[in-house]
């Protein structure tokens, strides 16, 4: 089985590039250049010097005792919440702006939900003095506003998305139609791994540092280089697919994936786009999103705003259809718990969503003694203001 | 030959084409705006279909959209209100709208119920070429609906080459790269790509749309195209009042 991309965009039935023939020159270009430019040497050195140098890379692969200790199995953080800007989307955006860069682009654009993305784009756009314009729901802007500060004091442009849900869905409807009015000079940095091909597989290439990384660090401290488990959250699923990628062909890994239940599946306000949505089409590929009858998109729901979007990336699509991957689902409260424990027992506040992946080990059946391996793809602080409300601190 | 097909045949300039939202700016409309359109004088129509997350559209086809949606429209209904289309239209109509939508009503379903109710074909901005030629080209030739495929001032020669040997209508020449709503481009440059698209002697005939608003814009279009499209600026001026009344005050620039 092939759980990667094939030539023609697609991961098995799911992919390709649905755009309207406006984006095409863009995306074709892209396409046509995005792997001869990564495994440029020159790229590669670039890169991973900045990764290195800039975002603090190798981040650390922590056994966490206290935690181990809870639930039997020996339980290995990857600390991408310690990278700069607080979590792993800056793999991404390093990457893309290297990018940008060789393809002679002037002007960033980007989407941003929670604005972790947007802020690692502002910053890369800081740091190599490119113009930033980031769309932003405008209920999005209001519930997050110390991102949006940063990403002004960065020099980015944060551009309200006002049609539709105000949400991540609808900032990346806008960047598309500015994408679609700029089509020579600019490029557009999605931030996870959706949207058109060869998006999804360039976002995950980018991302793949992190399992990369994990596999040394397990041989490191284990003596393998394998896990037992790897777990992530998955909105879009950018840091699960960084997550998984070097253990996707290794099939005694079992990956698990943690979708935002919201207030609960059957709810009427959630986000676990595997169980409640069916295929179709949303921001360029072929995958699951949560969808009416009619095909309409439907409105989710998550205490996480990283975690709120109506669809999952293709690949991560694939896996689910294919079982390679399971996808599980954790509501609001529990993940919030989950917050809570972590920091509780290990001095580390978690984003919200990376705490959705910890929630699900509460779910874990363990013999005792597996390697467990959690991406904690971000830290806490953004959001302090949701973990005091709902703790009363 | 399906109308729209046998409408450029027997005309080849100024065709005027107009687009309108379904179910905007009330459900029930629909058929009221194509029967108005045609007795004021339109050569074909473009029904939109609406979608949640419209990317190619500027804000007043989003805002058609959203309330169109709002009003309850879904394409199984307006399936079910163009029923009795061809016992009062008789120009050509081409529905538009984005591929999710389809893809959840089924491609062959899709094509049979426009066969059925008298649709001749359909544009679907963010359907690529190769799915089409892949995967649903039986479906649309099998129901004789003409797809409708879009070229912008970026589309190579070959690309264009390859949309002209898919195409058995028209093809859609958009007046820049850009979303709906926008003002037409017709500086020099605008000039040069519509007379280098009109020098390739393609076998279909052109229609050039968006940013196409009045008079002046339109007759523009005509000196290289075999018509233009309007959108916005028709769904615009539906906004208030009586729908037919404006209908007829918007048509009366163009067919006097």
């Amino acid at each position: 089985m092939n759980y990667f991309v094939n030539e023609r965009g697609y991961y098995g039935d799911f992919g390709g590039a649905y755009i309207p023939e406006m984006l095409y020159p863009n995306v074709e270009e892209l396409r046509q250049q995005y792997l001869s430019i990564i495994h440029e040497e020159s790229f590669q050195q670039e890169f991973k010097a900045l990764l290195k140098d800039y975002v603090g890379r190798p981040s650390p692969l922590y056994l966490a005792k206290r935690l181990s200790e809870k639930y039997g199995a020996n339980i290995f953080l990857k600390r991408e919440d310690l990278n700069h800007t607080g979590a792993h989307k800056i793999n991404n955006t390093i990457g893309q702006i290297l990018l940008a860069e060789r393809l002679g682009k002037k002007r960033i654009i980007a989407e941003t939900g929670a604005g972790q993305h947007g802020v690692a784009t502002a910053t890369v756009c800081a740091l190599r003095g490119l113009e930033c314009v980031v769309y932003m729901g405008e209920v999005d802007i209001k519930r997050q506003a110390p991102n949006v500060a940063r990403m002004k004091m960065l020099g980015a442009k944060v551009v309200p998305a006002t049609s539709g849900s105000k949400t991540l869905k609808d900032a990346t409807n806008e960047a598309m139609r500015d994408w679609i009015n700029n089509p020579i000079d600019t490029h557009y940095i999605i931030g996870s791994v959706v949207g058109p091909h060869p998006y999804p597989d360039m976002v995950s290439i980018f991302q793949s540092v992190i399992s990369e990384e994990t596999k040394k660090q397990l041989l490191e401290q284990t003596g393998k280089d394998q896990p037992d488990y790897v777990m992530a959250c998955v909105g879009g699923g950018s840091n699960a697919a960084g997550m998984f990628y070097h253990f996707i062909n290794d099939e005694n890994v079992k990956l698990i994936a943690v979708e935002a239940a919201g207030k609960g599946v059957s709810s009427g306000f959630s986000a676990a786009t595997t169980l409640l949505g069916k295929e179709g089409v949303l921001h360029g590929s072929r995958s699951i999103l949560m969808q009416t009858p009619d095909g309409q998109v439907v409105e989710p729901h998550s205490v996480s705003a990283g975690l709120d979007y109506p669809g999952i990336g293709p690949q991560h699509a694939h896996l689910f259809k294919t079982g390679r991957g399971q996808y599980v689902s954790i509501t609001d409260d529990e993940s919030l718990n989950a917050g809570l424990l972590l920091t509780q027992l290990e001095g580390i506040i978690p984003a919200i969503e990376s705490a959705h992946a910890l929630a699900y080990l509460e779910y874990m059946k363990f013999k005792g003694g597996e390697n467990v391996v959690v991406c904690l793809s971000g830290r806490g602080d953004k959001d302090m203001e949701t973990y005091m409300k709902h703790f009363g601190l | 030959m399906n109308r729209l097909q046998q409408l450029f045949q027997n005309k080849k300039k100024d065709i005027l084409s107009i687009y309108y939202t379904a179910g905007y700016p009330n459900l029930t409309n629909t058929l009221q705006i194509a029967e108005a359109l045609e007795k004021a004088g339109a050569d074909f129509l473009e029904i939109g279909f609406p979608y949640s997350d419209p990317i190619a559209d500027g804000p007043v086809i989003q805002g058609s959209s959203k309330q169109a949606l709002d009003n309850g429209m879904t394409l199984h209904l307006l399936f079910e209100q163009l029923k009795d289309l061809r016992k009062t239209v008789t120009i050509p109509i081409l529905l538009m709208g984005y591929v999710n939508v389809v893809l959840q009503f089924g491609v062959d379903n899709f094509c049979k119920a426009c066969a059925e109710v008298g649709v001749d074909g359909c544009i679907i901005p963010d359907l690529p070429m190769y799915e089409y030629e892949e995967l649903y080209r039986p479906a649309f030739e099998e129901n004789g609906i003409s797809n409708i495929f879009l070229v912008t001032p970026q589309t190579s020669e070959e690309r264009i080459r390859k949309i002209d040997n898919l195409s058995n209508a028209f093809i859609y020449l958009l007046s820049s790269a850009a979303t709906t709503g926008k003002n037409l481009d017709v500086s020099a440059n605008a000039r040069t790509y519509f007379s280098r698209i009109k020098d390739m002697k393609l076998n279909n005939p052109l229609m050039i749309g968006f940013g196409i608003s009045d008079k002046q814009t339109f007759d523009a279009a005509n000196e290289y195209a075999s018509g233009a499209i309007i959108g916005s600026a028709f769904v615009k001026s539906l906004a208030n009042g009586d729908v037919e009344e404006n209908v007829k005050t918007f048509m009366k620039e163009f067919r006097d």
